[in-house]
């Protein structure tokens, strides 16, 4: 599996399937603060990831206020 | 997980709302949010004028995208403000996002018109650069409202972004700006009515409100952002959230029903307080409006407000 991290932008590889929760624990990323996107689609915390899938993990908080 | 509406898959879980969407579901959950907010606060009509403000960001382009679907006439207003490929890009998918959909965009540079871009505004005003930047949006806000004869002019800020900022008042028990928070600023004398549409909205809902209906939106952050205060006091409050789900929406929300009665007075003591700059027009408790001071000190020109003819 290919995650796509931003700001900063980063790429973290994992061999095996796992759930999205799974994925957001491993990497310490609160479920709150991201979107995960696979195929273009929004993806909730309770779905299975291939292990070939490729995954962007989008970060919602914004730093400025219009 | 599945739809709390239809019991189709779902892609979002809000835990605020102990709720779980289908990608139409959520669409059409976030619209009612605004329509609520819209009602709530008497924000505007149908016949309305409505400005956008927009910043190529999520939530500015969504804000504007739901008002459209709901039938309101809302046109948008890009500020240029010269920090580098960021405003480029920025502005591109503000640009990308109009034309896509047959909007009308306004578009200011900050140099062009100007004579200085934030970067190097706040460096001569020696003001730190969120500073300058809000001071110089909220300045051709009211001008091209004005000059363009819009009733309302709608930002983006979202129910994170309004319970930083009141986390922030708080902390340093800030009166006059508690007196001020609201998702309505009133008209006045140089001002058109400020309207934010989304505080029934949280960031994480925007941003997947643009993924859900192929908004296409500037992922970078502002280079000039990391690090400020506004910031911490995010992260701070998605401590607190992350055990407590609901616990900003009460904070904000039971602010406006209860808190903010009792800063009232201060909020009349300012307002009375204001009278017009002498070189812009704009309001200012000081013969001349920090925005003149700062395009002075960064060698720029200030541009007088001119309001626009009435309409018959």
């Amino acid at each position: 599996m290919i995650v796509e991290l931003r700001n900063p932008t980063r790429t973290v590889e994992f061999d095996e399937a796992m759930s999205v929760a799974k994925l957001l624990n491993r990497l310490k990323v609160d479920r709150g603060s991201v979107l995960v996107i696979c195929d273009g689609t929004l993806v909730p915390y309770d779905s299975k990831l291939a292990a070939d899938a490729v995954v962007e993990i989008r970060n919602v908080i914004s730093g400025g206020a219009t | 997980m599945k739809c709390r509406v239809c019991r189709g898959p779902a892609v979002i879980d809000l835990k605020r709302h102990n709720a779980n969407f289908c990608g139409e579901h959520f669409l059409r959950f976030c619209n009612t949010q605004v329509e609520k907010a819209i009602g709530e606060y008497d924000m505007f009509a149908k016949e309305d004028k409505i400005l956008v403000a927009v910043s190529g960001g999520k939530d500015s382009l969504a804000v504007w995208a739901i008002l459209v679907e709901l039938g309101f006439q809302a046109d948008g207003l890009y500020i240029g403000l010269g920090i580098a490929d960021y405003s480029d890009i920025s502005g591109q998918y503000a640009v990308d996002f109009a034309e896509k959909r047959g909007l009308k965009l306004h578009v200011v540079d900050l140099v062009e018109e100007y004579g200085y871009d934030v970067p190097n505004g706040s460096k001569a005003a020696k003001r730190v650069p969120c500073s300058a930047c809000g001071m110089s949006k909220r300045h051709i806000f009211d001008r091209v409202a004005l000059e363009h004869g819009y009733d309302v002019l709608v930002t983006g800020h979202n129910l994170d972004d309004e319970a930083a900022v009141l986390f922030g008042n708080v902390l340093h028990w800030q009166t006059d700006y508690l007196a001020r928070q609201h998702p309505v600023l009133p008209e006045r004398d140089g001002m058109p009515r400020k309207v934010k549409p989304l505080v029934r909205l949280d960031e994480r809902e925007m941003a997947a409100y643009c993924v859900v209906s192929g908004i296409d939106y500037m992922l970078d952050e502002c280079p000039m952002s990391a690090g400020n205060s506004h910031l911490r006091y995010k992260d701070a409050l998605n401590l607190v959230e992350q055990n407590s789900p609901g616990t900003k929406q009460a904070f904000f929300h039971k602010f406006l029903s209860q808190g903010a009665p009792f800063f009232a007075d201060a909020g009349e003591e300012a307002r009375a307080e204001l009278g017009a700059c002498a070189t812009c027009g704009g309001p200012t408790p000081n013969d001349v409006c920090a925005f003149c001071r700062l395009v002075e000190r960064a060698g720029g020109q200030p541009v007088k407000l001119t309001r626009a003819p009435a309409r018959s």
